[in-house]
């Protein structure tokens, strides 16, 4: 096998060993415990008032806002990962490159908060 | 016959057994960590508060963590009639999966590593991310309101603290470059990264606090608010699991930390005598110390408010990191200091 391969070995078969371990825990409870349900106890908890209505309701766009904000920089972090492991071999053009990227960056990130989409209120 | 078998074993079955023992090795003191770590959270903040804590169950409480395991395996697993139940069960075993999946590549000694693979923090990184999952599947799958509300802020919390922590980490590799986390360990050799990333590790500290949805960034718990959130209607083991999985993320980031400022297992000087001690146990004691900030900050500070926590998290953390980048950059592009440093380690 390839060696590269080998070395994620020991990564899968411990992906194994916390899956089962996990289900095992989940399922000596559920073999212990005693089970008694009714209507009440099964429904949603809505501090002892009956549910008003369904929970998939619409929600906030912040919170789709955020999202998308988190895709724009989480790309960042990805093209920062590579670049700072190699920083040493790249030199000075390296290093201008990702200052222009990181000045359009924030020149749009700049933009962002004066729109106002950092804003939570 | 006897031969194949023979060959089979020596060439694939003892190998495998090598590893499973390894893992066995981590996994098993891990959870026994887990569990001590919420008695020590409740005998902290106890004292904090000048009580006493948990001081009945055996000498000074100390079977505490094995009692309140019997007693939430004995409850009654509750599967609400509105969940949608594949997922209801699958969340909070996820959780606990992520959460121990990661110390695969946690080097807890020179050598003492499951995988030392070339792309540690990469993976790292990759599974803290996918720790939203767990969460938001729980809030979804629930199908109440408190818990897709809890659900909901604890992403877009978790999301929001990522990218610092990201840029600070990549503040890190600028100063080792490799993603190898004994290379990250061994280039900090002649200096912990603590010192001349000072900024950078407050910064950090803060942002694993808003990652595990700590105190005082636990709103997506607000015990008074959203009673519990995003785990609200989950009993017995699958609560346990969550709990679980929360404190070995503590326990995670706080390694984490050990390993990209605190030099990992080096002893603070290179003298004979911090050399004789056993790496291991200055990893231990220096993720014990980071933990302990954990507790100390959640008996000290009181909640945020949501938007004061985005706030600080985009408005400030963000440029922060991202200006302590360039200096980083700059710093080292002009000096070479780190240059001459790692290349003992990497050549």
């Amino acid at each position: 096998m390839d060696a590269l391969l080998i070395e994620y070995l020991p990564i899968l078969i411990f992906l194994g060993v916390a899956i089962s371990l996990s289900i095992a825990m989940v399922g000596i409870a559920y073999f212990r415990s005693t089970s008694a349900p009714s209507d009440i106890k099964l429904s949603a908890y809505e501090c002892g008032f009956a549910a008003f209505d369904d929970t998939r309701f619409k929600f906030d766009v912040r919170f789709y806002l955020v999202a998308i904000l988190f895709i724009i920089f989480d790309l960042e972090i990805a093209f920062l990962f590579p670049w700072a492991i190699s920083f040493h071999k790249i030199g000075w053009f390296g290093y201008t490159s990702m200052m222009l990227f990181l000045g359009i960056l924030t020149v749009g990130f700049i933009y962002e908060w004066k729109k106002g989409a950092l804003e939570w209120e | 016959m006897t031969e194949l078998f023979m060959g089979l074993w020596s060439s694939y079955g003892f190998p495998l057994l090598i590893i499973l023992f390894k893992i066995m090795a981590l996994v098993l003191p891990l959870i026994i960590c887990v569990a001590y770590l919420t008695y020590f959270e409740r005998k902290v903040i106890g004292y904090m508060q000048l009580r006493l804590g948990p001081n009945t169950v055996g000498p000074f409480g100390l079977f505490q963590p094995f009692a309140d395991a019997i007693k939430l395996m004995h409850k009654e697993i509750i599967l609400p009639t509105a969940a949608s139940s594949f997922i209801f069960i699958m969340a909070p075993i996820l959780t606990f999966t992520l959460s121990l999946v990661a110390w695969a590549v946690i080097p807890v000694g020179a050598g003492l590593v499951i995988s030392n693979v070339n792309v540690g923090v990469l993976y790292l990184f990759a599974i803290s991310s996918l720790g939203v999952y767990g969460i938001i599947m729980a809030g979804w799958a629930s199908n109440s309101k408190y818990a897709f509300l809890g659900a909901l802020r604890s992403a877009a919390q978790m999301i929001s603290y990522e990218v610092s922590i990201g840029v600070v980490i990549a503040c890190v590799l600028l100063c080792v470059g490799s993603l190898n986390l004994t290379d990250v360990v061994m280039a900090q050799k002649k200096i912990w990264f603590v010192i001349p990333l000072m900024p950078m590790f407050v910064v950090f500290i803060i942002s694993i606090l808003a990652e595990t949805n700590r105190a005082p960034f636990d709103l997506p718990e607000a015990e008074a608010e959203l009673v519990a959130g995003y785990n609200v209607e989950y009993s017995s083991m699958t609560f346990a699991l969550f709990f679980l999985g929360e404190y070995a993320n503590m326990i995670l980031m706080s390694a984490l930390t050990t390993i990209l400022f605190l030099g990992g297992w080096l002893p603070p000087f290179q003298c004979s005598f911090f050399s004789m001690i056993p790496g291991v146990v200055w990893f231990a004691a220096k993720v014990a110390f980071v933990l302990f900030i954990f507790l100390w900050v959640r008996a000290t500070f009181p909640r945020y408010r949501y938007d004061q926590l985005m706030r600080l998290g985009w408005k400030v953390f963000l440029p922060l990191t991202l200006l302590w980048l360039v200096i980083t950059a700059t710093v080292i592009k002009l000096t070479g200091w780190t240059a001459s440093m790692s290349t003992g380690v990497l050549s």
